[in-house]
């Protein structure tokens, strides 16, 4: 074990972990961020995505050790004074969800691709978005909901 | 006839879990919701309809009472036994005890799938939820609102008759006097049965069922604030690991578990076969449980490459499958002028939720309590009681709504091995099972061989139809065509892998092969696709749904072409009818999905928003198992139990989808949450042939296809 320190959602946070434990499992069972989800362990289904310096990573396979001095952003982190993100708020409107276990994934995908594109195209969505799961086939309503709130975002 | 065809299938797939039926118990029930009204209203209707019926070898609760609690600041709550899970039921029954108790859905809150807080119920399946639990909380509803009004007029003396109940109060108009029903409860646990049925809403008045209303806990959905049952934590938890055995049926040989046990904080439990680790940390026990040195011994077992061969040659004599013949199969294909024969298949395929199998449970004495993700909550609480020798009563299982199950979590299995290893630590106990562990040692939607012999008349007069089903199960067996002679079977099979309900159970299969060899059929006529199922049909509700997917979709308007195809299909099932158009581009080889509309009708519809929802998501669901999805196994083992390894539909495979409702308020509301899969496979692979003049018999279409075009390549 070793004594770690981690800068989540604007906060130090130490950690007694080994160095290769998952950035997710150290999160999740260390911190108790459990907004962030496990879905298949191998970087496939986008259900642990974080963004870290405000790039969208898969938490699974990425050892904690890399995300020392590194901003990490979870879905307990997007929310402003209570506010919602404006892509909280538009998968909220597009009830772009099922059973909504892939949503944190979802949206933390979301905010990164839209912190670069500020207009995606419904390509530009659908390409970057191409690595997150949604088993319950929610789809065209998270494509949905990303041009909604590109666009809240551009009036911001 | 359909719906005997799934209550034997379900019965056919579940885990044993007893035939007792226990007794509700409502221990600390009032502790625990507090002060204010409580309401028990026996149902004689719902009874009635009930009664009798003994379903998965339990007899239903007799006394058919559903909970409702009024606290003094007018908040409700709604106790059911039903389970969230994605369906959008949560927010469907609070709009129909909305509608009914007349208050603002805001101030309803449900309670679900606590085996401590409400009655028996035997799991979330079948598209059961809205055709039975929202009936019965309607008229709970209503009873509570019509004794509400009695209790205003003993506290005014006045006529119930004058008083109007809205908004969460009783009204007097006469004298202008308000009571809210919170304060109308203050102070009083009251337990009061009302007898009869109250006077239901007519669909036509329904002011809050029947308009669209997103998820009533949709910010904890978007904030990651929802505990799912792999986010429950207690005081003290510990984590669990199994280590599984090397294939399925396999014997343990040996297992050295000492360099497990040398690791701090880390317990190694052997049980016969089970070998299970704990530790402090997730992580450790991840690693303890890799440390542990187990030889087992597995038998050969069959493989997807003898799978259909070994499924005709084992069909299970002992099992009960199903039979239905009317008229003689063989005189009418001797007289007809077009005879047909053809063999479809399909093979296992995953469920695959995106949250697998979790559970936390801890021990205070010999109570035990558990929280797991399953739709059977009541089930696995008796699997539990069973497995530790304790009663039910000691039992309770808590369902936090779940990241998912398609039919996929009617078992408990990470429930009882928390348990187990919560047992042997003296403390709580998580399990959550890797992606690989719920794609190995969870069930598998069953792969069948579908025999079917047709024969039509030139004029298009379907005569004969022949259907053999083998183990892939009786759900949706039926024909819904109007056909004189009929030998429609359902073979059970020992299936070499484990296998339960999917959902829709067996009716995808079935209406795949049923809805491809008409189209067979049609194209063997030379008749039109539409035109020849119309001409068989007689079911107007079926009709309907054909006739409005064509219309929005422009069947017939083009014509399919060499790479790009149209392709129709439909049916009827759980009491809703569905049909489906397909659009098909052939690219490289590969078909590629363009369009689809899909007409869905299950009677009055509760939530349009919320069934468009399930009719888009099943859709897209049904893309992977129409075109890419397949368990590939060996001797008893899995080789493909990885996300990157089993195809599920992505972003990029999903093409335009319109969804046409049609909203029956003069019918009763049937399930949504199965039927809308059903369409898909068999439209697209007309599609297929309407592009390539290739048939497709065998899912996964996609794969098949390259295989009988990518030897001409």
């Amino acid at each position: 074990m070793s004594g770690l320190v981690l800068l989540v959602n604007g906060s130090e946070m130490h950690v007694d972990a080994p160095p290769d434990e998952s950035l997710l499992s150290v999160l999740r069972n260390h911190l108790q961020l459990t907004g962030t989800k496990y879905g298949c362990g191998e970087g496939e289904c986008g259900a642990c995505t974080v963004l870290m310096d405000g790039e969208p990573m898969r938490s699974c396979v990425t050892p904690v050790s890399a995300a020392v001095g590194r901003k990490i952003t979870t879905i307990e982190g997007l929310e402003n004074n209570g506010a919602l993100h404006p892509v909280q708020e538009a998968f909220l409107e597009e009830q772009a969800f099922q059973c909504a276990y892939c949503t944190s994934g979802m949206i933390m995908s979301s905010v990164g691709l839209l912190s670069t594109e500020k207009n995606p195209s419904e390509d530009d969505i659908i390409k970057f978005m191409n690595g997150n799961v949604c088993r319950c086939g929610t789809y065209p309503r998270i494509v949905s909901a990303i041009q909604r709130a590109a666009e809240a975002m551009r009036r911001l | 006839m359909a719906d005997s065809g799934f209550l034997d299938e379900i019965k056919q797939h579940e885990v044993s879990t007893g035939s007792a039926w226990f007794e509700l118990e409502r221990r600390g029930f009032l502790k625990l919701v507090g002060g204010g009204l409580l309401i028990c209203a026996a149902s004689p209707q719902l009874a009635a309809q009930e009664a009798g019926r003994r379903e998965f070898g339990h007899e239903l609760p007799k006394d058919i009472a559903s909970w409702l609690h009024i606290a003094q600041d007018g908040q409700v709550t709604v106790f059911t036994g039903k389970v969230e899970m994605g369906q959008g039921i949560r927010t469907s029954l609070t709009q129909e005890v909305a509608e009914e108790l007349h208050v603002d859905v805001t101030s309803i809150t449900i309670v679900m799938g606590d085996t401590d807080l409400v009655p028996w119920d035997a799991g979330t399946f079948g598209s059961r939820t809205t055709p039975t639990m929202g009936p019965e909380l309607r008229m709970i509803a209503a009873a509570a609102r019509e004794l509400l009004v009695k209790m205003a007029a003993q506290q005014w003396s006045a006529d119930p008759k004058t008083l109007i109940a809205a908004n969460g109060k009783v009204t007097n108009p006469a004298v202008d006097e308000s009571v809210s029903y919170g304060a109308l409860t203050q102070g009083q646990k009251l337990v009061e049965v009302v007898p009869g049925d109250p006077a239901l809403t007519a669909p036509t008045q329904w002011k809050i069922i029947g308009t669209p209303l997103g998820r009533t806990n949709g910010r904890e959905l978007v904030t990651g604030k929802h505990q799912y049952p792999s986010d429950i934590s207690r005081p003290g938890m510990m984590y669990g690991k199994i280590v599984r055995p090397s294939g399925f049926n396999a014997k343990l040989v040996s297992a050295d578990s000492s360099a497990a046990e040398k690791m701090a904080g880390v317990r190694v439990v052997r049980d016969g076969g089970f070998i299970g680790v704990v530790a402090p940390t997730a992580e450790t026990a991840r690693k303890a449980a890799g440390m542990v040195k187990a030889e087992w011994q597995v038998p050969p077992q069959p493989s997807n490459a003898t799978l259909f061969d070994y499924l005709r040659k084992n069909v299970n004599a002992n099992e009960r499958g199903m039979q239905h013949v009317t008229g003689s199969v063989e005189q009418a294909r001797a007289g007809a002028d077009i005879k047909l024969e053809a063999t479809y298949t399909l093979q296992y395929i995953a469920h695959t939720p995106l949250e697998p199998r979790a559970a936390v449970a801890e021990w205070n004495g010999d109570k035990l309590t558990v929280w797991t993700g399953s739709q059977r909550p009541f089930a696995i609480r008796d699997d539990l009681a069973q497995t530790f020798r304790i009663s039910p009563d000691n039992v309770r299982v808590l369902i936090p709504d779940t990241g998912s199950a398609y039919g996929g979590k009617h078992t408990g299995d990470a429930a009882v091995e928390a348990a187990r290893l919560a047992k042997a630590a003296g403390k709580p106990v998580k399990v959550n099972w890797t992606r690989e562990e719920e794609f190995t040692w969870a069930y598998f939607r069953p792969a069948g061989v579908i025999d079917v012999k047709s024969a039509a008349k030139k004029d298009g007069t379907l005569v004969a139809w022949e259907f053999h089903n083998y183990n892939s199960g009786p759900s949706g067996i039926m024909t819904p065509y109007d056909v004189v002679n009929q030998a429609i079977s359902f073979h059970p099979v020992d299936s070499p892998l484990r296998v339960g309900s999917y959902r829709g159970l067996a009716a995808p299969a079935n209406f795949f092969a049923r809805e491809s060899q008409m189209d067979e059929l049609a194209h063997a006529l030379g008749m039109e696709a539409l035109e020849f199922r119309l001409k068989n049909l007689s079911d107007a509700r079926l009709r309907a749904v054909f006739q409005a997917a064509a219309e929005k979709f422009g069947w017939g308007n083009r014509k399919s072409s060499p790479g790009r195809g149209f392709g129709i299909a439909g049916g009827t099932e759980k009491g809703s009818y569905i049909a489906t158009c397909a659009e098909v581009e052939i690219v490289k080889g590969i078909p590629e999905i363009r369009r689809v509309v899909e007409a869905f009708e299950c009677g009055a519809v509760v939530n349009p928003d919320g069934l468009r929802n399930q009719v888009e998501g099943a859709i897209v669901q049904a893309i992977g198992g129409a075109l890419f999805e397949q368990i590939r196994f060996e001797n008893g083992r899995i080789l493909n139990a990885r996300m990157a390894k089993y195809r599920v539909p992505r972003f990029a495979d999903v093409p335009k989808i319109e969804v046409v409702l049609v909203d029956r308020k003069d019918l009763p509301s049937a399930g949504a949450g199965e039927t809308p899969n059903m369409g898909l496979a068999p439209a697209v692979a007309n599609a297929i042939f309407a592009a390539t003049a290739i048939r497709v018999r065998d899912m996964p279409l996609a794969a098949n296809l390259w295989f009988k075009t990518g030897a001409s390549k």
